[in-house]
């Protein structure tokens, strides 16, 4: 034993190595010691958690091992449940959900074009990948590589498996899936080897993702397309002499023009000159999850040049700027949902010239996308907020006026801080769209399910459709949250 | 010795007004304000050809016409007789009185949550993460749906429950029934009751203001008693114990005035085809109630574990160093400043259970949604003006809690350089 | 440099009697052995400074004594009293031992003089005034009673440090723990914050502390003791511990934070 007292000194000979602890202190035992029955208090709140799991699970577990997955109407599940397993028992009827999975992902959409909305979803994968992994570029290539594979197999599903199976009769276009499982790995090796030029795939997204949904003549998305290109070459003409904002101005006033009076008179002969185009769909057949995707991406990519503006415009110094955001935030956050889809098919016709008429769906897209901007534009101001102000300060230092700064330094450095929170945002507003079924579209939720409910043979059917929506918004959900965890865990120790 | 001299002074040129950052700020609101007020007239002259178009004005006369429809569970005395107004308000105080509960069974669900998921027990702990994660990440309106069906299609009818040897109990040894057509539960009779009187146009229940106003004196004379105890700690070291104290004038008076007025509860009773007696609740409020309170109260369990554990352990290190019991840290130091961190999110949450009520219209609960932007928005067809009338009313609401939230900020700031 | 004005020659102020007796103590944090068979005596009106390579040991050591951490095997015997879990030894121990952290933790929601009078009021029931006395005489001692009103937020570091000094002193400790006070201080605020270390010295406070501020040591502390993995490696009096050290590892450690 080392004497360690006053005045003497000590020197060690030899380093002593690592022990393994005592015995009590390992193991199973410690670990329920510590953990479950550390305290009588702790005893008893094991008990009784205990008991509640055994509770739920004890009343859910036999429902659930009772199910049925082969049956034409829940009469004859309970039926079936009633010869397998005796008298007065319940059992599950998944027999519904083989009937009807499909139109409670794709709504009334026609199963032969079934391969449009699954090639939508799996390119809005690449779209959004080098946003969700902006530096991680090892996990962007695995996740596009899923992608690529479960797409190229739910396109080959559907158009070989789905379609024919709901239509009674083989697809025509049976070279599609090949052609476009060839094009997803085409994608692939762009994002891997070529980025910039994956940077315009990208930027065509949003026109590519709604022609394949709702079709129509190619003509009118280019056409589209054709606007945004004579906007920057106006910009591009009339900045250096005319200064950055009224160049800006005008640009934007030639591209709206071109877009509401002159692209009309262009589209029509181009399509009746060069033929090309998707068979249309209505936005009446958009129903289930394919209107809450759509909804919630479109609202959410649509709002965020508009947040930006707003969130700029509530930091500002100017009274008038800062007057408006801010009301137009604290209005927009201060009335329920519910409130604003019911301006969107009540009184928007109010609001526009007389006789103006569009979709619901777009409407409805439309308020969700300014509800949206108002909730993305605290998220954004919260990230503006967590730069560092040294980064404004080095801007100016840097010569460089309001706008270059915004679109150089603050906005990508405040945008990427935001993310885990444009996330959560995302994740409100998803689940808010089955609201829609308010105001008459086919959400999953209420919608689809009271159409499988008005169908005599499911009539009746409550438990499996909930569940099956819950499941499926929960597996979507959860996924997205613990993917803006890790982020937020990420840009934490990138910022300290 | 060079002097100082005035900069010159440049003449004013018209690019001065984009350039000249004393001009800039100024030209560019005032196109922003143009812009701004193009737009809105623009707006409005639509609006006014669309009237025209249907022939139709705008003003809000319909408001004091009869209104001719039922309200299922009205608070406040009404009847079909009585104008659009009217039903407005009673839709107003269902939607409040759905969010006051609500508030408080999600705040008392959400802080039980929240200090049980950092508890050490391991199961406790998973279990509250389990709740927290599966009610977050589904839509509320499925909740909604789910606890009505449940209790409209799996609750015994009230017949069940008659007979020697009924197929189904009440709960609570007989106090409280579910059926599917409604909860009851025990309600409040008053023997010697004061009465009511009219007022505002309800009936004020004297028996209810006596014990509202017996409360608030307890309450007061409370703070006394604790003032008093804190004033004796100062002078000599010692606190009294105080509990004892409490408790009695907490509860006492209120127990004596309610004893006098001879209170007592009335059951719910099967009578005939439904049971009767005490208070029935509707379903849509009750399913309103259950799934918002533990929707919410899952998001305000993640507040609340956020906020205690926002406080840096060192905190907790210090004190203990110092010689505090855990009792005393948590109370001086950890919730103090926990409280900081947990109450503004907590009163944002409150405006949403405010705007959530809205879905009550989903399971037929008539709150200001439902009365006066379905029923009476319907029936009237006067759509714009109902539909401002209820943004206006919710954005008052939620207005007057953003104060809240801001007066509470700015008064416990912690003070910094 | 050999002996400055203001050293005492180590030695003097220490008395027989024993402040703290560690013996045969090991502490593991799961299966990780953190602290391996720690022999150690501390007499009272001694200053002991303990050095090392981050993760050694050191503050986990010092925790240790007023149970902020657990050990598992050995004993620790502070003032007479042995620590266990007996929560009523481990209440006298804290009320004699005072402790001073890297980052003040001051609580941010009280001013100075709530910090200073929050455990005298609530463990020692001192009544008010007496503990607001007591707290201006430390304040004043620190050299800052006129921040007596102000928050924690609105002080610099080197005064936080300083309130976190007179707060602990405010429980009348007979045995002060330091975990590594100025390294989280901007050099300018070290020489505040080691100056009313000293000065606490020279009255014969019993001290421990965990810093790298070697010429503290050289001039204020009886013994050195150098830590690696969890173990004693070294310990000496100062200027035999600085110009000859034993050791290889201690030799190490030195040419590292005194290289320049």
């Amino acid at each position: 034993m080392a004497d360690t007292s006053r005045d003497a000194a000590y020197v060690r000979q030899g380093m002593i190595g690592q022990r393994t602890p005592p015995v009590a202190d390992r193991g199973a035992i410690r670990w329920l010691r510590e953990n479950l029955f550390s305290s009588p208090l702790n005893a008893i709140l094991t008990i009784l958690g205990a008991l509640a799991v055994w509770y739920m699970l004890s009343g859910l577990v036999p429902w659930l091992l009772r199910s049925v997955w082969d049956a034409d109407s829940l009469a004859e599940c309970r039926a079936i449940v009633q010869q397998r397993y005796g008298e007065g028992v319940t059992g599950a009827c998944w027999a519904m959900v083989r009937a009807r999975w499909h139109q409670y992902i794709f709504g009334f959409y026609p199963p032969a074009l079934y391969w449009r909305p699954v090639l939508a979803f799996a390119l809005m994968f690449f779209a959004i990948a080098p946003l969700l992994f902006a530096d991680n570029r090892r996990a962007r290539l695995i996740l596009l590589s899923a992608v690529t594979v479960l797409g190229g197999g739910a396109l080959f599903g559907v158009v070989y498996g789905v379609a024919p199976r709901l239509l009674g009769a083989p697809v025509e276009s049976g070279w599609l899936p090949w052609a476009l499982s060839a094009a997803l790995i085409g994608l692939l090796g762009l994002a891997a080897f070529r980025p910039r030029a994956f940077l315009g795939f990208v930027a065509l997204y949003p026109v590519i993702a709604y022609w394949l949904l709702w079709g129509g003549s190619v003509w009118g998305p280019v056409c589209v397309l054709l606007g945004f290109v004579l906007l920057a070459l106006v910009y591009r003409l009339l900045s250096p002499h005319l200064g950055a904002a009224a160049g800006a101005g005008a640009a934007v006033v030639a591209a709206v023009v071109w877009w509401l009076a002159l692209q009309g008179y262009v589209s029509g002969p181009l399509q009746a000159a060069l033929p090309a185009a998707l068979e249309s769909v209505n936005s009446d057949r958009f129903g289930g999850f394919l209107l809450s995707i759509t909804i919630g991406v479109t609202a959410i990519a649509g709002s965020l040049p508009l947040s930006i503006l707003l969130a700029l415009g509530r930091q500002s110094d100017m009274l008038i700027v800062k007057t408006l955001s801010v009301g137009f935030i604290e209005f927009i956050r201060g009335v329920p949902l519910i409130t604003l889809l019911f301006t969107a098919s009540l009184l928007l016709q109010y609001f526009l010239p007389p006789r103006t008429n569009f979709d619901i769906i777009l409407r409805v897209i439309i308020l969700v996308t300014l509800f949206a901007a108002a909730y993305l534009a605290e998220v954004i101001r919260g990230g503006l907020a967590a730069l560092p102000r040294g980064q404004y300060e080095a801007a100016d230092s840097l010569g460089l006026d309001y706008w270059r700064a915004q679109r150089l330094i603050i906005m990508p450095q405040a945008l990427k801080i935001s993310i885990p929170g444009i996330v959560s945002t995302f994740i409100g507003l998803f689940k808010d769209t089955t609201l829609v079924s308010l105001v008459g579209l086919l959400d999953p939720l209420r919608g689809v399910t009271s159409v499988v409910r008005a169908d005599i043979a499911w009539k009746g059917i409550y438990w499996e459709p909930y569940i099956l929506v819950g499941t499926l918004f929960f597996v979507i959900c959860f996924g997205m949250s613990r993917y803006s965890m890790a982020l937020e865990r990420r840009l934490q120790t990138d910022h300290r | 010795m060079a002097m100082a001299t005035e900069a010159p002074k440049d003449r004013f040129r018209l690019s001065m007004l984009v350039y000249d950052t004393r001009y800039r700020a100024v030209t560019i609101q005032v196109i922003v304000l143009v812009l701004v007020l193009m737009g809105l007239s623009w707006l409005f002259n639509n609006t006014v050809q669309n009237l025209a178009l249907k022939d139709r004005d705008f003003n809000f006369g319909f408001l004091w016409n009869r209104a001719g429809y039922d309200i299922g569970q009205a608070l406040i005395p009404y009847t079909n007789n009585d104008p659009h107004f009217r039903a407005l308000l009673v839709g107003l105080v269902n939607t409040l009185v759905l969010a006051f509960f609500a508030c408080l069974g999600a705040t008392v669900l959400g802080v039980v949550a929240g200090v049980l998921r950092l508890s050490r027990n391991w199961l406790v702990a998973r279990l509250m993460t389990v709740y927290v994660e599966v009610f977050r990440n589904i839509p509320l309106l499925l909740w909604i749906l789910l606890t009505y069906v449940f209790l409209t299609e799996t609750r015994p009818q009230p017949r069940d429950f008659r007979g020697e040897d009924p197929a189904a109990t009440m709960w609570l040894d007989g106090s409280m029934v579910v059926t599917n057509r409604a909860t009851n539960i025990p309600g409040p009779l008053f023997e010697n009751g004061l009465g009511s009187v009219p007022a505002l146009g309800l009936n004020v229940s004297l028996n209810f203001l006596a014990i509202l106003a017996v409360v608030a004196a307890s309450i007061w004379a409370n703070r006394i008693v604790l003032w008093r105890a804190r004033r004796i700690q100062e002078d000599t070291g010692r606190r009294p114990t105080t509990w004892w104290q409490s408790l009695l004038i907490l509860f006492g008076p209120v127990t004596a005035l309610l004893w006098a007025l001879g209170f007592h509860l009335e059951y719910p009773e099967l009578r005939g085809f439904n049971f009767a007696g005490g208070i029935a609740l509707d379903h849509a409020f009750t399913a309103m109630f259950v799934a918002l309170s533990i929707y919410t109260g899952a998001f305000i369990a993640e507040i609340v574990r956020a906020g205690i554990q926002a406080i840096s352990r060192g905190q907790t290190e210090a004190a203990y160093a110092l010689g505090l019991r855990p009792g005393w840290t948590t109370r001086l130091i950890i919730l103090p400043q926990a409280l900081r961190v947990i109450i503004p999110p907590l009163i944002s949450q409150y405006l949403n259970i405010t705007k959530n009520t809205s879905l009550g219209i989903a399971v037929g609960y008539l709150d200001l949604r439902g009365t006066l932007g379905g029923i009476t928005l319907n029936q009237t067809g006067r759509e714009l003006e109902s539909m401002l009338l209820m943004m206006a009313i919710y954005l008052t609401i939620s207005l007057i809690i953003s104060a809240v939230i801001n007066v509470y900020n700015s008064r416990i700031q912690l003070k910094e350089r | 440099m050999t002996d400055t004005a203001l050293a005492p020659a180590s030695g003097m102020n220490v008395s027989d009697e024993v402040a703290i007796q560690i013996t045969a103590m090991n502490k593991w944090y799961g299966s990780f052995h953190v602290l391996r068979d720690i022999d150690m005596t501390v007499n009272r009106g001694e200053r002991i400074v303990i050095c090392g390579p981050s993760g050694s040991g050191k503050s986990t050591l010092i925790r240790c004594i007023n149970r902020l951490e657990e050990h598992q095997t050995g004993r620790i015997v502070v003032d007479g009293t042995e620590l266990t879990s007996d929560l009523k030894n481990i209440d006298k121990v804290r009320s004699e031992v005072g402790m001073v952290f890297q980052h003040f933790n001051l609580f941010p929601h009280l001013t100075i003089l709530e910090n200073l009078t929050l455990a005298p009021i609530w463990v020692r029931k001192t009544p008010k005034r007496e503990a607001e006395e007591v707290a201006m005489h430390y304040l004043r001692k620190v050299k800052i009673p006129e921040q007596a009103q102000k928050y924690p937020g609105q002080l610099s570091g080197g005064q936080q440090q300083r309130v976190a000094i007179a707060r602990s002193l405010c429980m009348k400790p007979r045995i002060m723990l330091f975990d590594e006070p100025t390294s989280a201080l901007d050099p300018e605020m070290i020489k505040e914050v080691l100056d009313t270390m000293i000065e606490l010295a020279q009255e014969g406070m019993t001290m421990i502390c965990v810093t790298h501020e070697m010429g503290f040591a050289q001039a204020v502390a009886n013994r050195v003791i150098f830590m690696d993995q969890g173990q004693i490696v070294e310990q000496n009096e100062p200027r035999a511990f600085f110009n000859n050290p034993q050791s290889d590892r201690t030799k190490l450690f030195l040419s590292q934070i005194l290289g320049h």
